[in-house]
């Protein structure tokens, strides 16, 4: 199994001071279902930055996809986010105005692949998260659970190495919490490798691995079974 | 092998291949940047607008200066500019006064390419409306004889009444020009007016003449009249000819000789239609002082622009950092503000020259003038926006693509 992440005494530290990341080393194989999981002020935001590489670390290294991000320019470091990773916020961060299946193609815009079939692929990953029947309608028109699905399907839509998931439960209620976790364990059983970014250990404890952060440093991790 | 259902050309993700940012086409482009136009109408009327009041501006401005040459020069069409009129130079010795030879006209009209010819002559006499008014009160009102040819070669027209001819031109009749008819208060052919020592008849008016203002301005009797009842000496003081506009130039090179072949040099030769001419340069050369305040209008226009997309970049800081999540590099986020930033100027730009090009339309409509519009204006107008568009963008689009990325992932 190929490694996807692979974080190697990352530091990052804030002006002022602030050091929001501690020598973090953390390996993520490829097919991976893992919680980064620690309560608000853990670090666990600024270590989700610095692997969807939004942010470089101030010492270590990261390596996405087998690219050591230290060495790319702003350019490519966008085609990796493009091509290798795949985001899911807890707001949704929805186009409004624009249909589902048109905002889950803005997925692919900075692909470089046509309209047409960014269309087309956006169809498709909408079925995939049980959609196939919403793609005309509209953000507003849309439950949140709906919306959540919405993203998700964004995210996948590229088929990136890796999809980073940001307290995607957290603006939803139980039941709609449900079916978006279900549809992260589905996606895990096709083999996608999914990082998901909670302060809730019980959704945490569902999942095949957990990391466990706090001021800054990981303080367990129960490790993959493979590596 | 990878997060979604469709099969992956394979190449395990530690071995990916070259990182390249794919470019947007042009029409991703424009979609992109359209979005927050479209997503906020009012806004982009309302900001749009000065941009459009600048350009509308300029546009009515040389549109309107446009039209009245337009007008000047189809005028001169209708006037013509092969009319010549050759009068006595000034003499090289002082105190002696240059006459033509009674016999102008008709070596004038035997020149090659002259259509016609006629003449007019200065008759020592004065009009007045009645003996009754002193004699120095000529109201600048001229008596000039007149050949019967004149009033054709000078494509004139008798308002009401006759023109002279064979028959009255022999007896005490004036034609008055359309100036002289009203300072003398006469309105109607039958009228009478005290010249030199008695009545003359009044038996036509004349249309205005813009290209002999002379003419306008004279009384007019008939040549053999002038000479027997008031003493005309016969020498022509004016001699007008038409010819075809192709000769114009061999006619004006050989009129004074054929005149006074002895002295050509005491025949002066001139072109009434040049006067015209420079007036319609001089109305192309439309009001500066206009065309400034347009510009300034322009500038606040293109102020207002960059207000606007300052305060959309602050709006859509989560758009930008969900835009750069899903792998926009600075420069894709750069074109997106710019070309915003663009079309809101280009709409203001393309509504300010509909509006100027109205404007121009109601102001020529209601004066009789043609319409024109030119092209140049038009084009300046746009580049000039595009230009504004561009520089007004610029700064905001900069500071968009220099937000962090990390902006999307703090929840609104």
């Amino acid at each position: 199994m190929s490694t996807v992440v692979a974080l190697n005494g990352v530091t990052k530290e804030y002006p002022g001071g602030v050091r929001a990341l501690d020598g973090v080393d953390l390996t993520v194989g490829q097919g991976e279902l893992l919680a980064i999981v620690g309560p608000s002020g853990s670090g666990k935001s600024t270590l989700l930055h610095i692997v969807g590489t939004l942010d470089r670390p101030t010492t270590g290294s990261v390596a996405v996809a087998g690219h050591d991000i230290a060495e790319l320019s702003d350019r490519k470091l966008s085609a990796l986010r493009a091509q290798h990773i795949g985001f899911v916020f807890q707001a949704f961060h929805l186009v409004p105005g624009i249909s589902a299946q048109d905002n889950v193609a803005e997925g692919l815009l900075y692909s470089g692949l046509p309209r047409s079939e960014r269309r087309r692929l956006a169809a498709a990953a909408l079925d995939r998260v049980g959609l196939a029947e919403r793609t005309g309608h509209r953000p507003h028109e849309l439950s949140g659970g709906q919306k959540q699905r919405v993203a998700i399907a964004r995210a996948l839509v590229g088929e990136p190495d890796l999809l980073l998931a940001d307290e995607p439960t957290g603006a939803l209620d139980t039941a709609s919490g449900e079916t978006v976790m279900k549809l992260l364990h589905d996606l895990h059983q096709d083999g996608a490798t999914i990082a998901v970014i909670t302060h809730d250990t019980e959704i945490a404890e569902r999942l095949p691995r957990q990391v466990r952060m706090r001021d800054g440093q990981i303080v367990a991790d129960t490790g993959s079974g493979a590596l | 092998m990878s997060a979604g259902t469709r099969e992956r050309p394979a190449h395990g993700p530690a071995h990916g291949p070259a990182l390249r940012a794919a470019r947007l086409s042009l029409r991703d482009v424009a979609h992109v940047g359209s979005a927050g136009l479209r997503s906020r109408p009012m806004r982009v009327v309302l900001s749009a607008l000065g941009i459009a009041i600048g350009i509308a501006t300029m546009i009515a401005v040389v549109g309107i200066s446009a039209s009245s040459k337009a007008q000047l020069l189809r005028q001169l069409d209708a006037l013509g500019t092969n009319l010549l009129v050759a009068t006595p130079g000034d003499s090289m010795f002082a105190g002696e006064t240059v006459k033509l030879p009674k016999e102008a006209v008709g070596t004038v009209g035997r020149i090659d390419g002259v259509e016609k010819a006629g003449a007019t002559g200065d008759v020592d006499a004065t009009v007045r409306r009645s003996e009754k008014i002193p004699a120095d009160e000529t109201a600048g009102i001229a008596v000039k004889a007149a050949t019967e040819s004149l009033l054709e070669v000078l494509r004139g027209k008798v308002a009401t009444g006759t023109w002279l001819n064979e028959a009255n031109g022999r007896y005490p009749a004036v034609v008055l020009g359309h100036v002289a008819a009203q300072r003398l208060g006469v309105t109607t052919p039958g009228q009478q007016v005290w010249v030199d020592n008695r009545y003359f008849t009044v038996v036509g008016i004349l249309d205005p003449l813009p290209l002999s203002p002379e003419i306008e301005r004279s009384a007019l009797v008939g040549w053999s009249a002038a000479q027997q009842l008031l003493g005309y000496d016969g020498h022509p003081t004016s001699v007008y000819e038409r010819s075809t506009d192709a000769t114009v130039h061999d006619v004006r090179k050989r009129m004074a000789g054929t005149i006074n072949p002895r002295s050509p040099q005491d025949v002066l030769v001139t072109d009434p239609s040049s006067a015209l001419q420079a007036k319609a340069a001089t109305e192309g050369a439309f009001s500066s002082l206009l065309l400034g305040l347009g510009g300034i209008a322009l500038l606040v226009g293109g102020v207002g622009v960059a207000n606007t997309m300052i305060i959309s970049v602050l709006e859509r800081r989560y758009e930008i950092g969900l835009r750069r999540s899903l792998g926009a590099t600075r420069g894709q986020i750069r074109i997106q503000f710019v070309t915003e930033s663009l079309m809101l100027s280009g709409l203001g730009g393309l509504a300010g020259v509909l509006l100027g090009a109205a404007a121009t339309g109601v102001y020529a409509t209601s004066g009789g003038l043609p319409w024109v519009v030119p092209l140049w204006a038009v084009a300046g107008g746009f580049v000039s926006t595009l230009l504004i568009g561009t520089i007004a963008g610029l700064y905001p689009a900069v500071r968009a693509a220099r937000l962090s990325p990390t902006l999307a992932l703090h929840a609104a």
